[in-house]
């Protein structure tokens, strides 16, 4: 079971999301993150999907969406070169000595403190999934309170010029 | 000059070529059905329900190749839809239905006679629309038509605010209808085709699997004369029944869990199949580890999605049926024109010839005068010389007309494949009555499936249909109970229906006739009698009440594991 990010285009009408949304719940497909927002051009959105499966269940999740009428173009950023970022804020039980140890991770991380009180502190952080994935292994044992995850964005990479 | 949206509505159905439009009025379609008398070009038929109304769309589609278009109020109109459309989608029929909303201002308030109609038809619709600009109403029915009839056909649903229909606008019928969006893939690539035609010529046991993408694809002389040609045996799905004529040599009966020894024996057996417009269903495959298992799979269908879903292909072919065995027939005879194709299969066809000799579909006639359901479809076989439009109910007496009608033509079985819709036949036979009026159009129906959608008799007779219902009556749900007996340890749980109706007088109620046949003698005659009449008639036959459907494949199995008796 492999992790896909996809890129899925499709025009900006009441409902799409939906459209997309029902075919992965529909036909038991996992949505791991799901990110919507207003694309280059007027009238189209741009989603980016975040999901598991082997190949045979990847292929038709991409035929899948093609299917659906209101979609203009899916990408699979597993086959390509991408950048891949995502935001989260953690908030995470802060007193006393762990206060020091919180900001030291946060400065490793090249993570921002957004918001504190006298208990607790939230932190932003953005990165790739492997990097927040590790960011929260480390402030487990402060105790996360809460946190808000954006879900993945990504960007096909440039060609580089030969030679 | 400005037109009202109910006006742009109905011009541009005729555009669409829409001449029968099935419907049901209510308060929110109310300023359409003001509308329509002036337009006399578009025969309304008023069904007593609005599944009916979708459902003899359906059959309209089905035998005549057009879209099916039909139009219902909100709220409990269009939920009565539902199944029709969904019947639809599984087969992918083209079907365009119009539903009444709530005016634009009233919508998400939980008005009166309002659902959100568009949200509950997402995951069975082809695709759908609700229209809030008057302006959009010309395209938007342009583009229903044009997502229904294109690439893999299916149903569309239009959703009209009673506001939109008030309004007004300048009547403008687009010229083009391109979205960027949609673009199926009708031409295959040629190199798959090559790629068939080679794994055709190396294949010393290859049959060809016909589903319903055949007919709809209007490629039932392409898929035989490429049989033909070739010498390939050909099964069928139920819905691919009639691409090839049941009666040709090479024809093998259908396959799947009532398939023929011959066509599951075959299927278990080829070096290669050949499945043209069909996405293996596990109605066809059994148990999907055991299907086809020493076979090569070229694969054929217009929706990609269809290719790779269940059964892992060789060679898939994304396209229209028609083009690819067109295209690989081509190949085959340009390419490999010094073969003998004959004796390449000798063996192979020598082999399938003894399977289907040594085990026929067959029933035991019955010792006491007593009708045998197998017995009335072979008349009925008899009697139409296999040339009527037969619709069917779901059940046991599908699967008998399945297997003993013997399709010839494409067209001719009107059959809910995909959904298994019960009270589907009836309606449907309404709608193909109504497109091919100079046909014989019979519904082979269960008494339990016919009193699902028996209301729609009042139809008929309002507009002078022929119609014929035969009922295979055994006072059963018979599949049910057949599944019961084999499966379930004869726990006959909710499965008999000896309380129903009297259908003869029922059907003269309604002012239809009625018939009752209780022997095996009076069969043919009585039989004859019904069909000659010119008005709507029940047939009730009453046949034995514990006859089942043989061959069966229990549901999980491998095709090989068939219980013949």
């Amino acid at each position: 079971m492999q992790r896909h990010v996809l890129s899925v285009l499709v025009e900006n009408e009441p409902g799409v999301l939906s459209r997309v949304v029902g075919l992965f719940s529909g036909r038991g497909f996992n949505i791991d993150s799901l990110n919507v927002a207003p694309a280059l051009e007027d009238g189209t959105s741009h989603m980016t999907i975040t999901t598991y499966g082997d190949s045979m269940i990847l292929e038709q999740i991409m035929k899948q969406l093609h299917k659906i009428v209101s979609v203009i173009k899916v990408v699979d950023f597993s086959e390509l070169q991408a950048v891949e970022r995502e935001m989260m804020f953690v908030k995470v039980q802060a007193e006393g000595q762990a206060r020091g140890e919180i900001l030291r991770t946060v400065e490793i991380f090249r993570c921002k403190v957004v918001d504190v009180s006298h208990t607790e502190m939230t932190i932003e952080a953005t990165g790739d999934h492997e990097k927040l994935e590790a960011i929260l292994g480390l402030l487990q044992r402060f105790g996360i309170k809460e946190i808000a995850r954006t879900g993945s964005v990504a960007m096909r990479r440039s060609r580089q010029p030969e030679g | 000059m400005e037109r009202t949206g109910a006006y742009i509505l109905l011009e541009s159905l005729k555009r669409e070529g829409v001449d029968i439009l099935f419907g049901y009025p209510g308060g929110a379609v109310i300023d359409i059905y003001d509308e329509l008398p002036r337009h006399p070009e578009i025969r309304h038929i008023l069904t007593r329900h609005e599944q009916g109304a979708v459902h003899a769309a359906d059959g309209y589609a089905r035998a005549s190749g057009k879209v099916g278009c039909c139009l219902v109020t909100s709220g409990p109109g269009a939920t009565n839809t539902v199944t029709g459309i969904a019947t639809a989608y599984a087969d992918s029929i083209p079907l365009v239905v119009i539903t009444g909303q709530v005016p634009t201002q009233l919508i998400g308030n939980d008005a009166f006679q309002e659902v959100d109609i568009v949200g509950i038809t997402r995951p069975c619709t082809k695709h759908n629309f609700l229209v809030k600009d008057v302006k959009k109403l010309a395209r938007t029915i342009r583009q229903a038509f044009y997502l229904a009839r294109s690439g893999r056909p299916g149903p569309v649903l239009v959703d009209l605010p009673k506001d939109i229909v008030q309004a007004t606008a300048e009547f403008l019928w687009p010229d083009d209808i391109s979205m960027r969006s949609y673009n199926p893939t009708y031409k295959p690539n040629a190199n798959q085709l090559r790629r068939a035609a080679e794994l055709i010529a190396e294949s010393q046991r290859p049959v060809l699997l016909c589903g319903g993408g055949v007919v709809m694809a209007d490629a039932a002389a392409e898929a035989t004369t490429l049989a033909r040609k070739l010498r390939i045996p050909v099964t069928a799905t139920l819905m691919g029944l009639g691409a090839f004529p049941a009666t040709d040599e090479l024809f093998l009966g259908m396959v799947g869990m009532h398939g023929t020894y011959a066509a599951n024996l075959a299927i278990n057996n080829a070096d290669l199949v050949i499945c043209a417009g069909a996405r293996f269903d596990d109605r066809v495959t059994g148990k999907i580890a055991a299907f086809a298992p020493k076979a090569r799979i070229v694969h054929i269908d217009i929706d990609p999605t269809s290719i790779r879903k269940n059964v892992d292909v060789d060679i898939p072919v994304v396209g229209d049926c028609k083009l690819a065995l067109a295209g690989i027939l081509d190949i085959c005879e340009s390419k490999y024109a010094e073969k003998d194709w004959a004796t390449q299969h000798a063996l192979w066809l020598k082999d399938v010839a003894s399977w289907k000799k040594s085990k026929p579909l067959s029933y035991e006639p019955s010792a006491d005068g007593a009708i045998k359901p197998q017995e009335v479809i072979e008349a009925l076989r008899e009697l139409t010389r296999g040339d009527a439009i037969i619709a069917t109910e779901v059940g046991q007496h599908q699967m008998w007309a399945a297997q003993y009608y013997e399709f010839t033509k494409p067209r001719t079985l009107l059959t809910s494949g995909g959904l298994g819709t019960m009270g589907y036949g009836f309606p449907a036979a309404i709608g193909a009555q109504l497109a091919l009026p100079d046909k014989m159009v019979i519904a082979v129906a269960g008494d339990g499936s016919l009193q699902m959608n028996i209301q729609e008799l009042a139809t008929a007779v309002a507009n002078k249909l022929p119609v014929k219902v035969i009922i295979l009556n055994n006072r059963h749900l018979g599949m049910v109970r057949q599944w019961q007996e084999l499966f379930y340890a004869g726990n006959y749980s909710s499965t008999n229906m000896e309380a129903q109706p009297d259908f003869v007088r029922l059907a003269e109620a309604y002012g239809a006739e009625g018939y009752r046949i209780e022997r095996a003698e009076d069969l043919l005659p009585e039989l004859e009698k019904a069909l000659s009449t010119p008005n709507p008639a029940f047939v009730d036959v009453r046949v034995e009440r514990e006859e089942n459907v043989y061959p069966i494949v229990p549901a999980g199995a491998a095709l090989d594991e068939m219980l013949l008796v």
